[in-house]
Protein backbone atom coordinates (compact mmCIF):
# COMPACT_ATOMS: atom_id res chain seq x y z
CA UNK A 1 0.00 0.00 0.00
CA UNK A 2 1.05 3.75 -0.91
CA UNK A 3 1.96 5.78 2.18
CA UNK A 4 -0.27 8.89 2.05
CA UNK A 5 1.89 12.42 1.19
CA UNK A 6 1.78 14.07 3.68
CA UNK A 7 3.28 10.78 6.13
CA UNK A 8 6.14 10.32 3.07
CA UNK A 9 6.55 14.23 4.25
CA UNK A 10 7.11 13.63 7.95
CA UNK A 11 9.63 10.61 7.14
CA UNK A 12 11.35 12.66 4.65
CA UNK A 13 12.81 14.48 7.55
CA UNK A 14 14.40 11.51 8.91
CA UNK A 15 18.11 11.31 8.27
CA UNK A 16 18.81 8.41 5.80
CA UNK A 17 22.48 6.75 5.34
CA UNK A 18 23.27 5.05 2.48
CA UNK A 19 23.76 1.34 2.82
CA UNK A 20 24.95 -1.34 0.39
CA UNK A 21 22.07 -3.03 -1.77
CA UNK A 22 20.90 -6.57 -0.32
CA UNK A 23 17.81 -8.95 -0.02
CA UNK A 24 16.87 -12.26 1.02
CA UNK A 25 19.04 -15.14 0.92
CA UNK A 26 22.34 -12.63 1.76
CA UNK A 27 24.37 -13.03 4.10
CA UNK A 28 25.21 -9.78 6.08
CA UNK A 29 27.20 -8.26 8.86
CA UNK A 30 25.29 -5.53 10.92
CA UNK A 31 27.71 -3.23 13.06
CA UNK A 32 25.40 -2.12 15.79
CA UNK A 33 26.17 0.63 18.09
CA UNK A 34 25.43 -0.02 21.58
CA UNK A 35 25.05 2.49 24.35
CA UNK A 36 26.59 1.29 27.61
CA UNK A 37 26.13 4.28 30.43
CA UNK A 38 28.32 6.49 28.97
CA UNK A 39 30.54 4.18 26.48
CA UNK A 40 29.53 3.58 23.09
CA UNK A 41 31.00 0.17 21.72
CA UNK A 42 30.17 -1.53 18.26
CA UNK A 43 28.89 -4.88 18.03
CA UNK A 44 28.71 -6.80 14.98
CA UNK A 45 25.55 -9.30 14.03
CA UNK A 46 25.77 -11.42 10.81
CA UNK A 47 23.71 -13.83 9.08
CA UNK A 48 21.03 -14.51 6.91
CA UNK A 49 18.50 -11.69 5.42
CA UNK A 50 15.46 -13.32 5.66
CA UNK A 51 13.22 -11.23 4.91
CA UNK A 52 13.04 -7.11 3.96
CA UNK A 53 9.44 -5.41 5.18
CA UNK A 54 8.10 -2.18 4.64
CA UNK A 55 8.47 1.11 3.39
CA UNK A 56 10.05 4.68 4.17
CA UNK A 57 10.84 5.41 7.91
CA UNK A 58 9.35 2.27 8.69
CA UNK A 59 11.36 -0.38 6.98
CA UNK A 60 12.46 -3.23 9.04
CA UNK A 61 14.86 -5.90 7.64
CA UNK A 62 15.32 -9.91 9.74
CA UNK A 63 18.93 -11.31 10.00
CA UNK A 64 18.43 -15.09 11.14
CA UNK A 65 21.88 -16.47 12.55
CA UNK A 66 22.34 -19.78 14.67
CA UNK A 67 24.04 -18.52 17.83
CA UNK A 68 24.74 -21.90 20.14
CA UNK A 69 23.08 -24.41 18.68
CA UNK A 70 19.77 -21.92 18.71
CA UNK A 71 18.44 -19.94 15.71
CA UNK A 72 18.01 -16.00 16.42
CA UNK A 73 16.34 -13.30 14.28
CA UNK A 74 16.78 -9.95 14.96
CA UNK A 75 14.90 -6.93 13.33
CA UNK A 76 16.72 -3.64 12.44
CA UNK A 77 14.91 -0.79 11.25
CA UNK A 78 16.63 0.18 8.29
CA UNK A 79 16.90 4.35 9.25
CA UNK A 80 17.63 3.52 12.89
CA UNK A 81 20.45 5.95 14.05
CA UNK A 82 21.95 2.90 16.06
CA UNK A 83 23.02 0.86 13.10
CA UNK A 84 26.69 2.00 12.06
CA UNK A 85 27.43 0.16 8.92
CA UNK A 86 26.07 -3.12 6.94
CA UNK A 87 27.89 -5.08 4.90
CA UNK A 88 27.69 -7.74 2.54
CA UNK A 89 29.54 -11.09 3.08
CA UNK A 90 27.73 -13.06 0.56
CA UNK A 91 24.99 -12.95 -2.29
CA UNK A 92 22.71 -15.66 -2.18
CA UNK A 93 20.34 -17.09 -4.92
CA UNK A 94 17.01 -17.66 -3.34
CA UNK A 95 13.80 -17.86 -5.52
CA UNK A 96 11.42 -15.69 -2.89
CA UNK A 97 11.48 -12.50 -1.08
CA UNK A 98 10.79 -14.09 2.42
CA UNK A 99 13.06 -17.51 2.82
CA UNK A 100 11.31 -18.55 5.83
CA UNK A 101 11.31 -21.95 5.06
CA UNK A 102 14.88 -21.42 6.76
CA UNK A 103 13.09 -22.05 10.22
CA UNK A 104 12.62 -25.18 9.89
CA UNK A 105 16.00 -26.20 8.48
CA UNK A 106 19.17 -27.30 9.79
CA UNK A 107 23.04 -27.88 9.74
CA UNK A 108 23.94 -28.73 5.67
CA UNK A 109 20.15 -28.59 4.30
CA UNK A 110 20.12 -24.42 5.69
CA UNK A 111 23.05 -23.47 3.55
CA UNK A 112 22.07 -21.28 0.31
CA UNK A 113 23.83 -21.36 -2.99
CA UNK A 114 26.08 -18.63 -3.32
CA UNK A 115 25.41 -16.18 -6.81
CA UNK A 116 28.49 -16.43 -8.95
CA UNK A 117 29.08 -13.33 -10.41
CA UNK B 1 -8.59 25.92 25.53
CA UNK B 2 -7.51 26.38 22.72
CA UNK B 3 -7.19 24.40 19.61
CA UNK B 4 -8.17 22.82 15.71
CA UNK B 5 -9.86 20.50 14.06
CA UNK B 6 -7.49 18.19 11.96
CA UNK B 7 -7.59 14.85 10.04
CA UNK B 8 -6.05 12.12 10.65
CA UNK B 9 -3.38 10.60 7.97
CA UNK B 10 -1.85 7.54 9.10
CA UNK B 11 1.11 6.30 11.49
CA UNK B 12 4.70 6.01 11.01
CA UNK B 13 7.93 6.71 13.19
CA UNK B 14 10.15 8.96 14.24
CA UNK B 15 13.82 8.89 15.87
CA UNK B 16 14.22 11.25 19.22
CA UNK B 17 17.04 12.79 20.33
CA UNK B 18 18.26 9.81 21.68
CA UNK B 19 17.95 7.51 18.95
CA UNK B 20 15.13 5.87 20.22
CA UNK B 21 11.93 5.41 17.78
CA UNK B 22 8.93 6.99 18.34
CA UNK B 23 5.35 5.56 17.19
CA UNK B 24 3.73 8.65 16.01
CA UNK B 25 0.42 9.72 14.21
CA UNK B 26 0.59 12.27 11.32
CA UNK B 27 -2.50 14.43 11.56
CA UNK B 28 -3.47 17.32 8.83
CA UNK B 29 -4.61 20.37 11.34
CA UNK B 30 -6.00 23.11 9.88
CA UNK B 31 -6.18 26.24 9.12
CA UNK B 32 -9.41 26.55 10.31
CA UNK B 33 -12.06 29.68 9.97
CA UNK B 34 -14.31 31.07 12.70
CA UNK B 35 -17.41 30.32 10.79
CA UNK B 36 -19.09 31.86 14.61
CA UNK B 37 -19.00 33.46 17.60
CA UNK B 38 -21.07 32.37 20.87
CA UNK B 39 -21.20 35.25 23.27
CA UNK B 40 -22.02 35.39 27.04
CA UNK B 41 -24.80 38.23 26.27
CA UNK B 42 -26.19 36.62 23.07
CA UNK B 43 -25.82 32.36 23.96
CA UNK B 44 -25.43 32.13 27.28
CA UNK B 45 -21.66 30.78 26.85
CA UNK B 46 -18.53 31.97 24.94
CA UNK B 47 -17.33 30.18 22.23
CA UNK B 48 -16.31 29.67 18.81
CA UNK B 49 -17.17 27.39 15.74
CA UNK B 50 -13.99 26.48 13.20
CA UNK B 51 -14.96 24.92 9.69
CA UNK B 52 -12.79 22.56 8.32
CA UNK B 53 -11.63 20.89 4.93
CA UNK B 54 -12.49 22.03 1.90
CA UNK B 55 -15.96 20.45 0.08
CA UNK B 56 -17.89 21.14 -2.81
CA UNK B 57 -20.06 23.46 -3.01
CA UNK B 58 -22.79 21.24 -4.31
CA UNK B 59 -22.43 19.18 -1.48
CA UNK B 60 -24.00 21.96 0.77
CA UNK B 61 -27.77 23.10 1.27
CA UNK B 62 -28.51 26.63 0.98
CA UNK B 63 -28.63 27.38 4.65
CA UNK B 64 -24.84 26.07 5.36
CA UNK B 65 -23.97 27.55 2.16
CA UNK B 66 -25.08 31.19 3.85
CA UNK B 67 -23.33 30.64 7.25
CA UNK B 68 -20.19 30.01 5.22
CA UNK B 69 -21.12 32.89 2.91
CA UNK B 70 -21.45 35.39 6.17
CA UNK B 71 -18.25 34.25 7.57
CA UNK B 72 -16.77 35.24 3.92
CA UNK B 73 -15.47 31.59 2.93
CA UNK B 74 -16.04 28.65 0.89
CA UNK B 75 -17.76 25.58 2.53
CA UNK B 76 -16.43 23.34 5.15
CA UNK B 77 -17.36 19.82 6.01
CA UNK B 78 -16.55 19.92 9.11
CA UNK B 79 -17.79 22.33 12.44
CA UNK B 80 -17.46 22.05 15.62
CA UNK B 81 -17.56 24.70 18.63
CA UNK B 82 -14.44 25.25 21.29
CA UNK B 83 -16.01 26.91 24.30
CA UNK B 84 -13.51 29.64 26.52
CA UNK B 85 -11.31 30.18 23.84
CA UNK B 86 -7.43 31.39 24.73
CA UNK B 87 -7.83 34.64 24.14
CA UNK B 88 -3.99 34.70 22.41
CA UNK B 89 -5.19 32.90 20.26
CA UNK B 90 -8.23 33.65 18.94
CA UNK B 91 -9.25 34.85 15.84
CA UNK B 92 -12.11 37.60 14.91
CA UNK B 93 -14.99 36.09 12.84
CA UNK B 94 -14.32 35.15 9.21
CA UNK B 95 -10.48 34.28 10.39
CA UNK B 96 -8.42 31.35 9.74
CA UNK B 97 -6.60 29.64 13.06
CA UNK B 98 -3.31 27.58 11.71
CA UNK B 99 -1.43 24.98 13.34
CA UNK B 100 1.10 27.16 14.29
CA UNK B 101 -0.77 27.86 17.37
CA UNK B 102 0.74 25.07 18.85
CA UNK B 103 4.46 23.95 20.09
CA UNK B 104 6.92 21.13 20.01
CA UNK B 105 6.88 19.22 23.05
CA UNK B 106 3.70 20.77 24.67
CA UNK B 107 1.02 17.92 25.57
CA UNK B 108 -2.79 18.18 23.64
CA UNK B 109 -5.68 16.08 23.76
CA UNK B 110 -7.37 14.08 20.81
CA UNK B 111 -10.71 13.15 20.37
CA UNK B 112 -12.58 11.28 17.48
CA UNK B 113 -14.52 8.84 16.28
CA UNK B 114 -13.01 5.29 17.18
CA UNK B 115 -13.49 2.59 14.56
CA UNK B 116 -16.40 0.64 14.46
CA UNK B 117 -16.12 -3.20 15.54
CA UNK B 118 -19.21 -4.69 14.90
CA UNK B 119 -21.23 -7.18 17.64
CA UNK B 120 -18.82 -8.18 19.10
CA UNK B 121 -18.82 -10.92 22.39
CA UNK B 122 -17.77 -10.18 25.99
CA UNK B 123 -14.11 -11.33 25.84
CA UNK B 124 -13.00 -8.82 23.18
CA UNK B 125 -15.55 -6.10 24.49
CA UNK B 126 -15.58 -6.07 28.54
CA UNK B 127 -12.50 -8.34 28.65
CA UNK B 128 -13.92 -10.91 30.26
CA UNK B 129 -11.36 -13.70 30.40
CA UNK B 130 -13.78 -17.01 29.21
CA UNK B 131 -13.16 -20.18 30.34
CA UNK B 132 -9.96 -21.37 31.08
CA UNK B 133 -9.59 -24.76 29.86
CA UNK B 134 -11.17 -27.19 28.15
CA UNK B 135 -10.73 -30.10 30.37
CA UNK B 136 -13.04 -32.17 32.42
CA UNK B 137 -15.91 -32.27 30.03
CA UNK B 138 -15.92 -28.96 29.36
CA UNK B 139 -16.36 -27.58 25.36
CA UNK B 140 -17.95 -24.77 23.46
CA UNK B 141 -18.03 -21.95 25.65
CA UNK B 142 -14.75 -21.13 25.95
CA UNK B 143 -15.59 -17.59 25.52
CA UNK B 144 -18.86 -17.23 27.32
CA UNK B 145 -19.93 -14.97 29.82
CA UNK B 146 -20.69 -17.30 32.25
CA UNK B 147 -23.57 -15.87 35.21
CA UNK B 148 -26.18 -13.13 34.48
CA UNK B 149 -26.44 -12.53 38.34
CA UNK B 150 -28.43 -14.41 41.51
CA UNK B 151 -31.79 -16.69 41.06
CA UNK B 152 -35.04 -16.04 42.76
CA UNK B 153 -33.60 -12.94 44.16
CA UNK B 154 -33.82 -10.20 42.87
CA UNK B 155 -35.19 -12.72 39.30
CA UNK B 156 -34.16 -10.36 37.14
CA UNK B 157 -30.38 -8.97 35.20
CA UNK B 158 -29.45 -5.38 36.43
CA UNK B 159 -29.32 -2.98 34.40
CA UNK B 160 -25.76 -1.63 32.87
CA UNK B 161 -25.06 -6.05 33.07
CA UNK B 162 -21.88 -6.34 30.85
CA UNK B 163 -23.04 -8.08 27.59
CA UNK B 164 -22.19 -8.83 24.25
CA UNK B 165 -23.24 -6.18 21.67
CA UNK B 166 -22.04 -3.10 19.31
CA UNK B 167 -18.32 -2.25 19.77
CA UNK B 168 -16.60 0.81 18.56
CA UNK B 169 -17.86 3.71 16.62
CA UNK B 170 -17.78 5.83 19.95
CA UNK B 171 -16.65 9.21 20.78
CA UNK B 172 -13.07 8.88 22.44
CA UNK B 173 -10.35 11.24 23.17
CA UNK B 174 -6.85 10.48 24.13
CA UNK B 175 -5.64 12.67 26.40
CA UNK B 176 -1.79 14.12 27.15
CA UNK B 177 -0.52 13.28 23.66
CA UNK B 178 2.78 14.99 22.92
CA UNK B 179 3.69 16.86 19.92
CA UNK B 180 6.73 15.74 18.05
CA UNK B 181 6.88 17.86 15.05
CA UNK B 182 5.07 20.36 13.69
CA UNK B 183 5.38 21.56 9.65
CA UNK B 184 3.58 24.54 9.61
CA UNK B 185 3.66 24.65 5.08
CA UNK B 186 1.93 21.82 5.75
CA UNK B 187 -0.22 22.15 8.21
CA UNK B 188 1.00 18.74 9.80
CA UNK B 189 0.88 18.09 13.39
CA UNK B 190 2.97 14.61 14.16
CA UNK B 191 1.70 13.48 18.12
CA UNK B 192 3.10 10.81 19.35
CA UNK B 193 1.33 7.41 19.76
CA UNK B 194 -2.32 6.24 18.60
CA UNK B 195 -5.22 8.65 17.98
CA UNK B 196 -8.99 7.25 17.63
CA UNK B 197 -10.85 6.11 14.10
CA UNK B 198 -9.72 4.56 10.43
CA UNK B 199 -7.03 7.08 8.62
CA UNK B 200 -9.19 10.06 6.96
CA UNK B 201 -11.10 10.60 9.86
CA UNK B 202 -12.15 14.14 11.33
CA UNK B 203 -10.23 14.87 14.85
CA UNK B 204 -10.90 17.55 17.53
CA UNK B 205 -7.64 18.69 18.68
CA UNK B 206 -7.66 20.58 21.96
CA UNK B 207 -4.83 22.13 24.47
CA UNK B 208 -5.95 23.09 27.92
CA UNK B 209 -3.61 25.07 30.09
Amino acid sequence: MNKPELVKIVESQIERREFPDFKAGDTITVNYKIKEGNKERIQSYSGVVIQRKGAGATATFTVRKISNNIGVERIFPIVSPFIDTIEVNKRGVVRRARIFYLRGLRGKKARIKEKRV
Amino acid sequence: MSGLLGKKIGMTSVYDASGKMVPCTVIQAGPCVVTQVRTKEKDGYDAIQLSFDEVKEKSVNKPLMGHFNKANTTPKRMMAEFTRFEVEHRKDFGESINVEIFIEGEYIDVSGISKGKGFQGVVRRHGFAGVGGTTHGQHNRLRAPGSLGASSYPSRVFPGMRMAGRLGGNKVKMINLQIVKIIPEKNILVVKGSVPGSNGSYLKIERWS
